[in-house]
This record gives structure tokens, C-alpha cells and sequence, in this order.
């Protein structure tokens, strides 16, 4: 048993049904008791779809346990088919289902409907969310398409003459963080560039269209946690190769230009020239400097957060002090992502975890999900959200890419702007005793309703989580440690801004062991500053 | 809308009193009984709640809060994994373990519920057990206790009614010649019970208390002097078990709306032998409030016509107010439960041929609102967008249960949440 309070994904079938509610003309049919239709409301309120997701519980209660709750599977199939009409239907179980061992495959197999149906098998006790989805979307594809598969060891049909190469763009679902506005970017793009697109799935795709996947030249993979067994299987079917690359950054987006320009066979070098991102001007402008080796702490899905980290690194001149994942699946990945930037990842799902970690490593800006945003209000750190979970305000009205040289644009927008401007930074490092300069003050710009409550977020962590104080505080563990801090310098500690604080109270500390100082004064504290630079 | 207070009017010839209900079975849209947590990790200041379920039960509760309370909550699940199925790790072992870790870091609670769900129901977890037992292992510092809020057995409000009635047997037990008081059941917003307070002082109910209390070591004790008032139409095992210990159930319609508090005042008083004019003269200020408060909505919402998809199981007194106080009509008033001799008070007050549902076909009963055209339509918030996509006007059923709108001073915001979306609907120009 793992004891949980927030969580990062949702159970399998609500994977699933971020696939059936992408696509049209398909539903779901899911042994599931009443309380399992909430899920609905994650579409219908979170992302403001104005339609309820294709799926039918079949509603099972504690007195229909008894009897046949088959009979009631099989009556909610009949009665979604005749309701919904739908060109091909997905069914399974949810964690309740699947105790009850109803084997809703046997059952719709059974059932004799004039359409597809393709049978889920999602351990709910076992696997998440984004497992879930991309099982699902690798049945759907694997059942739809697989009659259409080349025979063994054929190689894929040359393009005509003069005809247009085609991709398909894989992976984005409903619920998704920017799957809306990333296929739009992508689309544009691939567009730009002479390429057509032959389907686009799971989002709005029917049936009829994951049929035809495998007329596309090649694989364009957006989100690997979704699509990335469906991706392999098309490989292994239909010979069409994958182009791995995530477009989310300026540098990831010209390799991905790249990438597609070989599968396709045309020259990249006039669309690198072409297009254009803000970014790099924005971020050589004089006014950036002072996000010069900013410490980022980074979390989310693998596909973001990896991403995320070289952006924050080649393009905004960032330190990525921290980076980590919820995806257990893509924990190499990170774990390797991490490696280039000389640290190590974090691979959990435990937000406590991740709480103890932004503590611990007091960086300047975190960029991770609507956990991280919790997580660094109560911590005074600046954040921006970067990946799924999501909330209602990750669905913008404005077309907001996170892909493409567009999407790059927003990047730059989106994590500078929580945090305070060159001149204020200098300004409170010089007046700190002003009234309103002082400690914990919002950047000016945010204004001063949305202030963090930085100075108490530490003792709230300490008092609420006491578990976490060893970890999450260094200020315990300093009085009891075997070296002191003199009142002066106490006093001159507190002078420095409150988001390096406690990393100049660390190396201030580390140096005096060293050197076997048992008192750190005014004079340790400053020869620590110059020992260790800024 | 009546000129004088009333108490528990006859009723009339045009009343439904036993009226036919349509009863449904198929795809329900509702939540569980998981949700009632929300209001009750709140409400009970030193309780926690660990659901014993899967991941489907976390991420119900982060989800339909619609926002993460990320103030520490008091509530937690502790998810079953493969091992616990497969027999790998002893289930009983793994939630000693878990309640144990859980209780050293949380060291201010006094009281732990476990709260059952489908899974842990369907795998015959016995909870009960494991509450007696790690009782016994951190008493007197904590009580648990444990109750069922799984979606196989309960449906939303009636996870309040299931936790309170698994707080009911722990209740100290009342002398036999203690003098007689007053038990208020059902949860209140702590405005709302304060106001109630002082009114049950203002016509001399010498002695009130509330049930669930602020605090695990505040409840109340019980015995056959107990005439207990329900607040809420949802509470009828908690009313049973009541009744097991002695206790006395004092008929009234429910606190909502001028009229509804009106008479739930009266009845307590009447219990009490406290004279009507007494009660009215105490009550005369906050009811005129209350009236003027309703009036203001009347303009809008007269004549307007009203739907109710189940929910929350306050449909019945809801649509007496909304019928009576603000002359709605009602095309249907759908409640997932229909519990009659609780609702006896409210039912009388309402018209004769008022279309009632119980249970649900969430996809007829979409079809019977769409042929309805109603003017609003009472709806859970799965089902909300769609519908107004559709180009009705919708109130999303779980305000109601997350408003403090019981009472004479919170007459006004009932009605004015009835009112709130036809009011925007009218100023939106695009």
C-alpha cells in the first residue's frame, strides 16, 4: 500500500479515456461502478469540452455483485452501440472492474456487434495514466490498421513522382498539457515545409483515419509517453521510421527540422533559415543578463522536463540544479538528461518527495506541473508549469504552443515572467530593510496581492511535515551541527536575498568545515562568498 | 409565498404527499461517497480520513475538489497495489503500516476514520476490524473508526451520512434522567450553526448540540432524552442508529429558505413546549431578512421552469423552496435517493403531480431534459458544459453542497445561486 495524497496521474482507464474522448466515432464502454464517471468532469470542466467524453459505465452496484454483473456488461454495450452508433468501440475495466472478473473482452468478443471492437487490458493495481493511454492508443492502432500491415520482410511502396511526402503526427490526446495548440504549431510547420499530413491521432481521428496510418512515409512522435509503442509497432508493420525528436525549444525544434527533412528527403537548410523564434534575440538581449545562471529545479512528464532542461540551459542561460520525473517508464531517459547536466535526477511520484527536494535545493525558479506550482507558492519560489497534470488554467483561450519556434516564444514568455527583473533583483539586494523591498517580496510586476508568503513557507513545511524537516530544512540541522554561526554574522546572512540564502548558508558552512572554523563570523562568511564566487 | 411562519402545514388536498416516482436504473453521473470528505475533513478540525482504495479514489478526490487544498489536507488514500491483491505483502499488515507513518507525522489528529471504497469492499477488506485493532494499539491518544464511502454502496452526500453514522455508537451515552436536548444532525458551515445557536438560546432551548462537533473530543453524547432535528435530507442510517440509542427524531421540513427555517425552528420549539409566539417573536427579525433577501430574486426566477438531474439528495426540499418562496415550477425533481418519511414535511408543501425520479438513466433522463426545454437545469459537473453547449442554463448540483445555504441569513444566496446563471446568461452579449 503507498499512501497518497496527490497524485501525478490518474489510474489506466482514465488514459484510455483521454484516447476514446481525442478521437471521434468511437466509445467506451467501462465496467465501472457510479463513482467512476467523475472522470467526466476532467474534460468537461477542466478542459471545457462541450461534449461528455464517448464512454458508458455500466454502473455496477454492491447488490449486483451477486448476480450478473456480465449481463449488465454486455446490456451497456448493446445499448451504448444502439445510442452512439459508433464505428469501432474500446471496452475494459476500471480498478473495480477488473476485480470482478467479468472479462469484459470474452464478453464483447460474445456479443456480436457489427463494428471493431478492440478489448483493454489495464492493471489498475499495477500501471498509471499515460501507461494507460498508450496502451490503449497501440491496441486502437494494432486492431485498426493491422488487417492493412505489409506482408513480412516487404518494404514500403515507393512515393510517386512529384508526390507530396506524408507524415503522420502521433500522440496528442485529450486533457493534454497543449496538445491542442502543439498540433496546430506542428501542422504549420510540417505544412510550411511541403510535407502532408496523413493523420493526426489519436486527436480527432475516426477510425476510418488509424486505418489508413500506414500511408504516411514516416512517424512524427509529439508525445512518447502516449505514442511510442503505437510508433514502434507501425515501424515494425508498415517500415516507417520515427523522428524522435521533441520540437519544444529552439535548438530541439532546428533538429527536428532536420530530422524530417531527411525522412522526407528535402533539403532543411531554407526552412531553418525561415523560420523564425524570438527567443535567441530575446535571450542575448542586454536586459537578460541577469538570468545569467539562474538555478532551475524542473519536474514533469519525461518528454517535458528533459526538454525543458536544455531550453533552461542553451537558451535562457540557466543552472538546472534539479530535474526529475513522475514517469517511471522514462526514468532512463531522465536519469541520462540529467547526466549532461552533472546531477541526478529525481524519479518519483511522490510529491513529498519533491517538496523535500525544491527545499533542499532552494532554487531560483522551478518549472514543473501544478504540483510544482503548489509546491514552490508554499516555498516563495517563482514557478512556471511545463507538463500534465493539469488544471483549468492550462487550457488558455489564446493559442499558446509549447512546439516550435512559436512555442519557444512562449516558453521565453512564460518562465520569465514570474521572476523579478534585473534592476528590482539588484535594488532589494541593496535596500533590504525598505518596508516594501523587503524579504519576501513579489516581483513588482506580479503585483503585491499574489505575494508568496516566503518567510513562513519554511516552518509551514516544518510544522505540517515533520518527516521532511531533515531533508527539508538546512536551518535545523545547522544549530545542532558542530558549527556555529556568530550573531553578526547571522545578521549579515540575512542580508542576502532569501532565494540563495540557503545555498550561501551551505557553501558558508561547508567552507568553515573544511578549514576547521568552529565560529563562522562576518570575515568566514565573506571569504566563503569569495571561495565560492556567486 | 406564505405571510406568516408556518409549522408543518397540513397537507392540502393539492399535495404530494405519496407521490408515484419514476424509478431509474442504468448509467448513473454521480459521484461517490468518497466526496463527502471534502466537507468533512474541514468541518471536524482534529479528524482524518485514509480511504483504503485504489489510485482511481486519489485522483477522484484531487479532481472533484476542482482544486488541490494543498494546506495539508486531512485526508489521504492509501492505494492498493499488485502485492496487496496477489497476497505478496498481508493487506492488514500494509494499512497498520501505512496508519502507524501516518500518525507519527501527524500528531495533532485525535481522530482517524479508514474509509472503505469499492475496491477494498469488492477484496472484503474488513475494515471494522482493522479499526478496533489499531485502536487498541493507539488509544487513548486516537480513536478509529471507519465507515463505507465506496461508489457501490453510496452515492455522494450519503458518505456524510455513513461517517456519522460510524461516529454514532462511539457516542457517550446520556443518563436516563438527564433533562431533554437538542441534537442537530448533519454537518453545518460553522457560520451557520453559530447563527442556529444563538437562535435555539433566543426562544430558551436551554441545551443544544451539534452532530458531527468541531472537535473528536466535543461530541455529544446520547441517550432516550435526545430529540434530535436533522439539517440534512441525507442522513437516514444516521437517523436509525439514533433511534437505536434512544433518541427522538422531531418531524420538520428542512432549514432552507425563509419558510423551511421557519419551520424547523417551530418544530424544535414545539418539542421543547416553547409557545409559537414566543418563537415567532424571536424569530421575526431574521425572517423578514430572509424574506426581503428571497425577494429580490423573485422577479427573476417566477414562473421559470426547473429540472433536477440526482445529486446531492437536497433536490426534494430545494424544489419546495424554489417552488414556494420563488414560484419556479418544477419539470422534474430527480434525487438519487428518495427517503419519504424524512422528506415527509417537504413533500407536503409541494404540488400535486410534481414529476419525481430516483435513481438514474443518465441518457433518457438527458433526452426527457431536452424535450423538457427547461429554463435552468440542475446538473454534477460532468454533465454541465455539455448541456449548456446544448444551449440550456445549467447550476452545477455540488455548489449547493459546498454553500453554506441553510438558515434565515442564507436564504438570500440560495436563491440567488438559482438566479446567478440566468442573470448571466442575460448579460452576455456574445
Amino acid at each position: 500500500m503507498q499512501l497518497t495524497v496527490w497524485t501525478y496521474e490518474g489510474p489506466p482507464h482514465v488514459g484510455a479515456m483521454r484516447i476514446a474522448t481525442a478521437m471521434r466515432d468511437l466509445h467506451y464502454v467501462l465496467h465501472a461502478p457510479q463513482g467512476d464517471t467523475y472522470a467526466d468532469l476532467l474534460f468537461t470542466m477542466i478542459e471545457r469540452r462541450s461534449k461528455r467524453p464517448p464512454v458508458t459505465y455500466t454502473t455496477f452496484q454492491a447488490r449486483d455483485l451477486g448476480g450478473d454483473t456480465a449481463a449488465l456488461f454486455q446490456t451497456a454495450c448493446h445499448e451504448a452501440y444502439e445510442r452512439f452508433k459508433p464505428k469501432a468501440m474500446i471496452v475494459g475495466a476500471s480498478c473495480t472492474g477488473e476485480l470482478i472478473q467479468d472479462d469484459p473482452a470474452g464478453l464483447a468478443k460474445a456479443s456480436g456487434l457489427p463494428i471493431p471492437v478492440i478489448p483493454l487490458e489495464l492493471p489498475s493495481y499495477q500501471k498509471k495514466e499515460n501507461w494507460g493511454a498508450a496502451e490503449t492508443f497501440y491496441q486502437i492502432v494494432r486492431h485498426l490498421a493491422g488487417p492493412h500491415a505489409l506482408p513480412p520482410n516487404a518494404a514500403r511502396p515507393v512515393r510517386a513522382a512529384g508526390e507530396k511526402p506524408r507524415c503522420n503526427l502521433l500522440g496528442p490526446t485529450a486533457l493534454g498539457f497543449r496538445h491542442r495548440d502543439d498540433v496546430r504549431a506542428i501542422s504549420g510547420l510540417l505544412e510550411r515545409m511541403g510535407i502532408a499530413i496523413n493523420v493526426t491521432a489519436p486527436w480527432e481521428a475516426s477510425p476510418a483515419d488509424i486505418a489508413r496510418l500506414g500511408n504516411a512515409d514516416f512517424n512524427v512522435v509529439l508525445y512518447p509517453e502516449i505514442a511510442g509503442p503505437a510508433a514502434q509497432w507501425l515501424k515494425r508493420s508498415f517500415g516507417q521510421p520515427i523522428v524522435s525528436t521533441v520540437p519544444i525549444g529552439v535548438g530541439a525544434t532546428r533538429d527536428f527540422i532536420t530530422e524530417v527533412a531527411r525522412l522526407a528527403e528535402i533539403d532543411p537548410a531554407p526552412f531553418l533559415k525561415a523560420e523564425e523564434s524570438r527567443l535567441p534575440w530575446y535571450s542575448r538581449s542586454v536586459d537578460s543578463t541577469y538570468l545569467t545562471g539562474k538555478r532551475v529545479f524542473i519536474f514533469g512528464d519525461a518528454t517535458h522536463a528533459i526538454a525543458a532542461a536544455r531550453v533552461a540551459r542553451e537558451e535562457l542561460g540557466f543552472e538546472v540544479v534539479g530535474l526529475g520525473t513522475y514517469s517511471r517508464e522514462f526514468a532512463r531517459d531522465v536519469r541520462e538528461a540529467a547526466a549532461r547536466h552533472g546531477i541526478e535526477a529525481l524519479i518519483t511520484d511522490d510529491y513529498l518527495e519533491v517538496e523535500a527536494k525544491v527545499a533542499e535545493l532552494q532554487p531560483e525558479l522551478v518549472l514543473g506541473t501544478q504540483m510544482e506550482r503548489h509546491i514552490a507558492k508554499r516555498l516563495g519560489v517563482p514557478c512556471a508549469v511545463i507538463s500534465a497534470p493539469v488544471h483549468v488554467q492550462d487550457f488558455p483561450a489564446r493559442y499558446s504552443p509549447q512546439m516550435g519556434f512559436e512555442g519557444a516564444d512562449v516558453l521565453f514568455d512564460t518562465w520569465v515572467h514570474p521572476l523579478m527583473m534585473g534592476l528590482e533583483e539588484h535594488l532589494l539586494g541593496m535596500f533590504r530593510d525598505d518596508f516594501e523591498f523587503h524579504d519576501g517580496a513579489a516581483p513588482s510586476h506580479l503585483g503585491h496581492a499574489s505575494r508568496a508568503p516566503a518567510r513562513a513557507a519554511e516552518p509551514v513545511i516544518e510544522v505540517a511535515v515533520p518527516a521532511m524537516a531533515e531533508a527539508g530544512s538546512a536551518e535545523v540541522a545547522v544549530e545542532e551541527g558542530p558549527t556555529g554561526w556568530a550573531p553578526e554574522a547571522e545578521q549579515e546572512l540575512r542580508k542576502i536575498p532569501f532565494f540563495v540564502r540557503g545555498k550561501a548558508r551551505r557553501n558558508t558552512e561547508s567552507f568553515a568545515d573544511q578549514r576547521g572554523i568552529r565560529l563562522i563570523t562576518v570575515e568566514t562568511l565573506y571569504d566563503a562568498k569569495a571561495h565560492f564566487g556567486r | 409565498m406564505t405571510t406568516s411562519p408556518v409549522f408543518l402545514p397540513e397537507p392540502s388536498a393539492a399535495s404530494c404527499s405519496n407521490p408515484p416516482i419514476l424509478r431509474e436504473r442504468g448509467q448513473r453521473e454521480v459521484f461517490c461517497g468518497l466526496t463527502g470528505i471534502m466537507w468533512l475533513h474541514r468541518k471536524i478540525q482534529d479528524a482524518f480520513f485514509l480511504i483504503v482504495g485504489s489510485r482511481t479514489c486519489a485522483h477522484l478526490m484531487q479532481s472533484a475538489a476542482g482544486v488541490m487544498i494543498f494546506a495539508e489536507p486531512r485526508f489521504a488514500t492509501a492505494i492498493i497495489e499488485e502485492r496487496d491483491l496477489a497476497g505478496i505483502a498481508d493487506a492488514n499488515e500494509e494499512l497498520d503500516r501505512v496508519v502507524m507513518r501516518l500518525l507519527e507525522r501527524r500528531p495533532d489528529i485525535r481522530l482517524l476514520f479508514l474509509v472503505g471504497s469499492c475496491p477494498s469492499e469488492v477484496i472484503k477488506l474488513d475494515l471494522s476490524r482493522a479499526a478496533k485493532r489499531l485502536s487498541e494499539r493507539v488509544a487513548p491518544a486516537v480513536r478509529v473508526l471507519n465507515y463505507s464511502g465506496s461508489g457501490i454502496e453510496t452515492t455522494f452526500t450519503q458518505g456524510e451520512d455513513a461517517c456519522l453514522a460510524a461516529l454514532v455508537p462511539s457516542l457517550a451515552a446520556a443518563p436516563a434522567d438527564a433533562p431533554e436536548s437538542l441534537l442537530v444532525v448533519g454537518v453545518l458551515a460553522d457560520a451557520v450553526e453559530d447563527q442556529f445557536r444563538r437562535i435555539f438560546a433566543d426562544i430558551g432551548i436551554p441545551h443544544v448540540d451539534f452532530l458531527p462537533a468541531r472537535k473528536a473530543g466535543a461530541m455529544p453524547g446520547i441517550g432516550p432524552n435526545t430529540r434530535y432535528l436533522l439539517a440534512q435530507p441525507f442522513l437516514g442510517e444516521t437517523a436509525r442508529l439514533i433511534e437505536g440509542r434512544g433518541g427522538q427524531r422531531i418531524a420538520a421540513p428542512f432549514p432552507l429558505g425563509a419558510e423551511g427555517a421557519a419551520g424547523w425552528i417551530h418544530a424544535a420549539g414545539a418539542t421543547f413546549g416553547i409557545a409559537p409566539a414566543v418563537i415567532d417573536a424571536a424569530i421575526a427579525a431574521p425572517l423578514e431578512r430572509a424574506r426581503k433577501a428571497v425577494s429580490r430574486y423573485r422577479d427573476m426566477l417566477a414562473g421559470r421552469r426547473i429540472f433536477f438531474f440526482p445529486d446531492s439528495q437536497l433536490e426534494v426540499p430545494i424544489a419546495r423552496f424554489l417552488h414556494r418562496e420563488l414560484g419556479m415550477e418544477l419539470v422534474e425533481v430527480g434525487t438519487p435517493y428518495f427517503h419519504k418519511e424524512h422528506l415527509a414535511a417537504d413533500l407536503a408543501m409541494l404540488p400535486a403531480g410534481t414529476a419525481f425520479s430516483e435513481g438514474q438513466d443518465v441518457d433518457r433522463q438527458i433526452e426527457r431534459c431536452r424535450k423538457a426545454a427547461p429554463d435552468i437545469v440542475v446538473c454534477g459537473l460532468g454533465l454541465a458544459n455539455p448541456l449548456e453547449a446544448e444551449g440550456m442554463t445549467t447550476k452545477w448540483a455540488i455548489e449547493l453542497v459546498f454553500t453554506p445555504i441553510q438558515g434565515f441569513e442564507q436564504a438570500g444566496d440560495l436563491a440567488e445561486l438559482f438566479a446567478r446563471p440566468l442573470n448571466r446568461r442575460a448579460r452576455l452579449e456574445v
